[in-house]
């Protein structure tokens, strides 16, 4: 169980008086694979996040970690040597040079991989002799991501790092990503940006107000989520199309477009079945995915 | 020969593979019709090495995952032969010469079939459309049937 899986999660849970922002989260991330943990805004992606690395306690449920359990400080210590992490804000000491930092950091661990450090000063650019409370916010992110990809972990849990990066830092950003996952490390990043996961990630996780909406591959995701739009010469039968897999219907005069995520195909025969005047069916990108699901809900 | 091997890996990589994110065809799929395609044009010749997983995941910017299953799936078919270490090497011995017949006799029959649906007063963007769905989505055409 523990092999196969890098993160897993049982009714994690996360409340902050009356207001939950994770609500009996139940996930599993497997190994070697590059998976991206979507939502929106305030839909739970940090919390989480700092849940499963023990920054933050939570509120009921368990989960554990390369097989450490969160919550024990003991076996949270053991992981955090495994695992890197690039947090949501990118804390760093606004005192030292990016050099001092990258000494700093590299002091700290046994991982740590001069020729990665010294590729990524001179991919991102990163002038070694500026103090980091000087650098922009992109330039924080830059500096936050190298401490992070520097090491040879077991695991990466990056929160949003893409964040403040332009396309050409993005670009790096993701051709870093691949190459880690090359090397054979896990990796579990948050985003809202699809375009930059749709290329990269094996899975999508999606999150809302707390809940996990979808866990899929993508593999899978390309291959069966269908948009099917249908010309009735009447109005459209809509109840008829209410069967497994239709995750939304819309109608418009005589048309109708239908959203499955699963079974396009009895959704083809039914309006066959009802004499369509025309069927047609196209795939979804992730974009439509992610608008549709988080947007039914 | 190493000048004319970098020479095809470069090209290999900036012209034959374009991975289109939002088709509804996983990417692995679309690679491994892209790899057969090249070698059915002699793009692509016997023996000759593809890149390597890493650098191929690297210049197309898609998970090493997506490269390692078109790989294995296109071993599995006989068009590539994997070795440890070393990498992928196209395996084509024998099967060009008849692949490249029996593109010539279908294109024969596609183009039979086609006259016969001008006959039957299909337009061609009609008969195109019905193309493109019987073979991006086999499954979804046949239960219409």
């Amino acid at each position: 169980m523990t092999n196969e899986f890098v993160i897993l999660t049982h009714r994690l849970t996360k409340s902050y008086g009356h207001c939950e922002a994770v609500r009996g989260l139940d996930l599993s991330i497997g190994r070697n694979r590059i998976t991206a943990f979507l939502g929106r805004n305030g839909a739970g992606k940090s919390t989480t996040i700092k849940m499963l690395l023990g920054l933050i306690k939570p509120t009921a449920g368990s989960g554990e970690v390369l097989g450490r359990q969160i919550t024990d400080a003991e076996q949270n210590r053991e992981m955090r040597k495994r695992v890197a992490y690039v947090a949501e804000d990118k804390p760093l000491y606004g005192y030292m040079t990016v050099e001092q930092t990258i000494n700093f950091a590299r002091s700290f661990y046994s991982d740590w991989r001069i020729d990665v450090e010294q590729k990524l000063l001179l991919d991102f650019e990163l002038p070694a002799n500026r103090k980091v409370k000087s650098l922009s916010k992109g330039m924080r992110t830059k500096l936050a991501l190298l401490l992070a990809f520097a090491r040879r972990p077991e695991l990466l849990i990056l929160d949003e790092p893409s964040e403040g990066l332009d396309p050409v830092g993005i670009e790096y950003l993701l051709r870093t990503l691949v190459s880690c996952s090359a090397e054979g490390v896990s990796i579990f990043f948050s985003s809202h940006q699809i375009a930059e996961v749709e290329r990269v990630a094996d899975h999508i996780c999606i999150l809302e107000k707390g809940s996990l909406l979808m866990d899929a591959s993508v593999d899978q995701l390309r291959q069966s989520y269908r948009r099917i739009d249908i010309v009735f010469s009447g109005l459209p039968p809509e109840h008829d199309f209410r069967v497994s897999g239709v995750e939304s219907i819309k109608t418009d005069g005589h048309q109708m477009r239908v959203f499955a995520s699963r079974n396009a195909e009895a959704v083809v025969e039914r309006a066959q079945e009802l004499s369509a005047v025309s069927v047609e069916i196209a795939p979804v990108g992730l974009r439509d995915v992610f608008l549709e699901t988080v947007g039914e809900n | 020969m190493l000048s004319r091997c970098i020479f095809t890996l470069i090209q290999l990589n900036d012209m034959f593979f374009k991975l289109n994110p939002i088709t509804g065809q996983p990417l692995y799929v679309q690679l491994m019709q892209q790899i057969r395609h090249a070698t059915e044009t002699g793009a692509l010749q016997d023996g000759e090495q593809l890149p390597g997983i890493r650098t191929l995941a690297e210049k197309l910017l898609v998970s090493p995952n997506t490269i390692a299953k078109a790989y294995s799936e296109l071993e599995h078919e006989g068009l590539l032969e994997l070795r440890q270490g070393s990498g992928a090497f196209v395996c084509v011995k024998g099967r060009i010469r008849s692949l490249a017949d029996s593109v010539r006799v279908a294109r024969r029959r596609i183009r039979d079939l086609i006259d016969r649906l001008r006959d039957d007063g299909l337009v061609d963007e009609e008969i195109r459309r019905a193309f493109e769905a019987e073979l991006l989505f086999p499954a979804e055409v046949a239960s219409k049937r």
